[in-house]
C-alpha cells in the first residue's frame, strides 16, 4: 500500500510537470511513431455497403500494438522515481515485449512474468523479450495464464518494492494503476477525435474497441465519453459462446468481485473463486475487467457486447482480404461485432485496431486447419 | 500460532491436525480458507490451496470444517482468507458465521486499512476480531491506522513478500515490532518466513505471538503421517517459544 501511495504521489507530480510531458511527447513522436494514422477502410466499407468505417491504426505503433503508449509512460515515470528494476506480466507477450522495449530504451533491468502455458504458445515472443534484455519467468501456479502472471508479478513487487516498479499492462489492478494506464493510453482517442474531425468534419456515430482488461478501449473512449450522439461499444471475447461458460466476457457474464486490488466485474463462481476463462486471443483471456469499464457499463456511458472466437476469426480474414491489413485477434473481435451489427452502427464508425496480427498467424493457421 | 489450510490434506486429516496443534501446545490456531488467486502466499501454501480447490471446497463446507476444527482443537481459531471470498459471502454474513462457529477473528491480507471500515464494523457487530497486517514499509501514520483498526492482535509481517520457508529471518521484524509498540498497546504477532524453532525463539524474545505457516504445511507435504509430524513440529516450536 505504501508503494501505491508513493506511485500515486509521483504520478500526480508528473502530471503537472511540463518537462515530463515534453519528454513523453517527444518519445511518442520520434520513437513510437505517433500519431498513428486514422485509415478510411474504403474496401471494407464497400463490402458492408453501409457506413464509412475508419480504423485507428495502433498496429502501426512501435512493437505493433497500443501497449507501447503505456510502457513508455510508466518506464519514464519509474526513471523519475529512481527505480531501476522493472517488472511486468504478460499474456500473449505484447505487453511483455513493449515493456522489455521501453526498459531497454531507458537502460532498466526488466523481468517479465508469463504463464508457463503462454510461454509455450508464444515462444517467439519469449525469444523477442530475451533479445531485448529481459528475463522471462514462467509462472507455474494456478491456471498458468495471464491472471497468474499478475499474481506472481504482485508477489515480486511486494517483496522488492523498494527498488522495483511494476508496469501493469492494462487498466486493472489497485489504484492508481487503472488511472495511470488510462492517462498514458488516452492519446489514442485524442488523436482519433482530431483526425475524424479533419477527415469528416464531424464526430463518429460509433466507436468500437475490444475489451480484455480494457486499456485500448479506455484509451480511445476517453476523448468521447459523454459526447451526445457518439455510441461507445466495448467488445468482449465470447470464446466458444457466452452460454458455454468457455469465454472471457466479464461484463456480459460476470458479477461484482475483488481481484488484484480492484472492485469490478469478475468471472467467478458463487463462492467468489475466480473461474477459468477461454478466448482464441490470449490478450482478452482475463477474468476481470478495468473498474472504469464497469462504471461506464453501469452508468450507460458505454455498452458492452461480445464476439465469439469464430466471429473474430472471420473478421481477421475479411480485413486481410479487403484492406491488406492483418489485425491482431483482439481487435478482430471488435471488427467481428461490427460485421454482425452493421445495420445499427450509424453512418460513421471508428474501430480501434489495437495491434497487428503477425503474432497470431500460427493460432489462426491452427484454428483454420483443425477447427476451433 | 500454527497455520493450517482448511481441508488439507483431506477434510478428516485437517480436523485431526487441528487437535494435534492444540495438544502440542499451540495457543491459537490460524486456518486459511483457499482462494483461487492467493497473492500473499508462496509456493508451499499455494500447492496446498490448489490441491484443495481442485477437489472443490465451497465456502459453506469450508466454514463447517472451521467449526469442526475449532471444536476438536478447543483453542481460539483465527481464519485467514482473501477479500473476494468474504465479499461474495457478505461481510455481515461471513463475520456472523465465524462468530457462530466460535471463531475469534479473521485476517484478510488483501484488504488495506483504508478500505477496511465496513468490514471492521461487521466484525465488531458479530463479536469477532478483524486482524490487520502491518509491514515495514507502512510508515508511522499507516501503522497507527492499522493498530487502531485491528483487534485481537496486529499481524506484523517479518519480511516484505509472500509466505514461505526461509532460512534466515529478516531483521526488519524487530524494528517493525518496535515501531508498532510506539503506537499501540495491542498484542503483536509476527508471521511470514518464521520457519524454525530458532526463528520462533528469536521472535518470541520481542513479539507477543509467533505465526508459523509454510513450515507446517511443508511438514504435512513431506510425510505420509501428517498428524504425528505436525504434533512434533508444533511441540518443538512451543518449547522454543517457552525458552525465550
Amino acid at each position: 500500500m505504501a508503494a501505491l501511495t508513493e506511485l500515486e504521489e509521483a504520478f500526480t507530480a508528473s502530471q503537472r510537470d511540463q518537462e515530463f510531458f515534453g519528454e513523453l511527447d517527444d518519445l511518442r513522436r520520434t520513437y513510437a511513431g505517433r500519431p498513428t494514422p486514422l485509415w478510411h477502410a474504403r474496401r471494407l466499407s464497400e463490402h458492408f455497403g453501409g457506413p464509412r468505417i475508419y480504423l485507428k491504426r495502433e498496429d502501426l505503433a512501435h512493437t505493433g500494438a497500443h501497449k507501447i503508449n503505456n510502457t513508455l509512460g510508466q518506464c519514464l515515470l519509474a526513471q523519475r522515481m529512481g527505480k531501476k528494476r522493472i517488472i511486468a506480466e504478460t499474456g500473449a507477450g505484447q505487453h511483455g515485449v513493449a515493456t522489455a522495449t521501453a526498459a531497454a530504451l531507458f537502460g532498466q533491468e526488466c523481468v517479465v512474468y508469463m504463464g508457463e502455458e503462454d510461454t509455450k504458445r508464444q515462444a517467439l515472443n519469449v525469444f523477442r523479450m530475451e533479445r531485448l534484455g529481459a528475463t522471462v519467468v514462467p509462472v507455474t501456479s494456478g491456471s498458468q495464464t495471464l491472471k497468474d502472471a499478475i499474481n506472481e508479478a504482485l508477489r515480486d513487487w511486494v517483496a522488492n518494492v523498494e527498488t522495483t516498479h511494476y508496469v501493469i499492462g492494462s487498466v486493472v489492478g489497485p489504484h492508481p494503476f487503472p488511472l495511470l494506464v488510462r492517462e498514458y493510453q488516452k492519446v489514442i482517442g485524442e488523436e482519433a477525435r482530431e483526425q475524424i474531425l479533419a477527415a469528416e468534419g464531424r464526430l463518429p456515430d460509433t466507436v468500437v474497441a475490444c475489451v480484455g482488461g480494457g486499456s485500448n478501449a479506455i484509451g480511445i473512449f476517453h476523448a468521447f465519453v459523454g459526447e451526445p450522439g457518439v455510441r461507445l461499444v466495448g467488445v468482449e471475447a465470447a470464446g466458444r459462446g457466452i452460454d458455454t461458460g468457455e469465454h472471457s466476457a466479464t461484463i456480459s457474464g460476470g458479477e461484482p468481485g475483488v481481484l488484484h486490488g480492484a472492485l469490478s466485474l469478475l468471472l467467478q463462481d458463487a463462492d467468489g473463486q475466480v473461474r477459468p476463462t477461454h478466448s482464441i486471443s490470449a490478450g482478452l483471456d482475463y477474468p476481470g475487467v478495468g473498474p472504469e469499464h464497469s462504471f461506464l457499463h453501469e452508468s450507460g456511458l458505454a455498452t458492452y457486447e461480445w464476439a465469439t472466437d469464430f466471429e473474430a476469426l472471420d473478421a481477421f480474414g475479411l480485413l486481410a482480404r479487403t484492406e491488406g491489413i492483418l489485425p491482431a485477434l483482439e481487435p478482430s473481435h471488435a471488427l467481428g461485432w461490427v460485421a454482425k451489427n452493421i445495420g445499427s452502427v450509424g453512418d460513421l464508425v471508428i474501430v480501434n485496431l489495437s495491434g497487428r496480427g503477425d503474432k497470431d498467424v500460427e493460432s489462426v493457421k491452427r484454428a483454420l486447419e483443425t477447427g476451433l | 500460532m500454527p497455520y493450517l489450510v482448511c481441508g488439507y490434506p483431506t477434510p478428516e486429516a485437517f480436523v485431526s491436525l487441528a487437535a494435534a496443534c492444540a495438544s502440542a501446545g499451540a495457543d491459537v490456531l490460524e486456518i486459511g480458507i483457499p482462494f483461487s488467486d492467493p497473492v500473499m502466499d508462496g509456493p508451499v501454501i499455494q500447492r496446498a490451496t490448489t490441491a484443495v480447490l481442485d477437489r472443490g471446497l465451497p465456502t459453506a463446507e469450508a466454514l463447517e470444517l472451521v467449526g469442526a476444527a475449532a471444536a476438536s482443537a478447543g483453542i481460539p481459531v483465527v481464519v485467514m482468507t482473501y477479500y473476494n471470498i468474504v465479499y461474495r459471502w457478505g461481510l455481515e454474513k461471513f463475520s456472523l458465521a465465524i462468530a457462530s462457529l466460535r471463531g475469534s477473528g479473521v485476517i484478510v491480507p488483501d484488504l488495506v486499512v483504508e478500505e477496511a471500515g465496513s468490514w471492521r464494523d461487521a466484525c465488531l457487530a458479530a463479536g469477532i476480531a478483524p486482524v490487520m497486517l502491518a509491514a515495514s514499509t507502512s510508515g508511522p501514520a499507516r501503522l497507527r491506522a492499522i493498530a487502531d483498526c485491528t483487534e485481537g492482535f496486529v499481524y506484523a509481517t517479518s519480511t516484505l513478500g509472500v509466505t514461505g520457508v526461509r532460512t534466515i529471518l529478516s531483521e526488519k521484524a524487530r524494528g517493525l515490532v518496535a515501531e508498532l509498540r510506539a503506537v499501540t498497546k495491542k498484542p503483536i504477532a509476527v508471521g511470514i518466513g518464521v520457519s524454525s524453532a530458532a526463528h520462533a525463539q528469536e521472535v518470541a524474545g520481542y513479539a507477543d505471538g509467533v505465526i508459523v505457516g509454510s513450515a507446517i504445511v511443508k511438514a504435512i507435504q513431506e510425510t505420509k503421517e501428517p498428524v504425528p509430524a505436525v504434533h512434533a513440529l508444533v511441540g518443538e516450536l512451543r518449547n522454543a517459544v517457552a525458552k525465550r
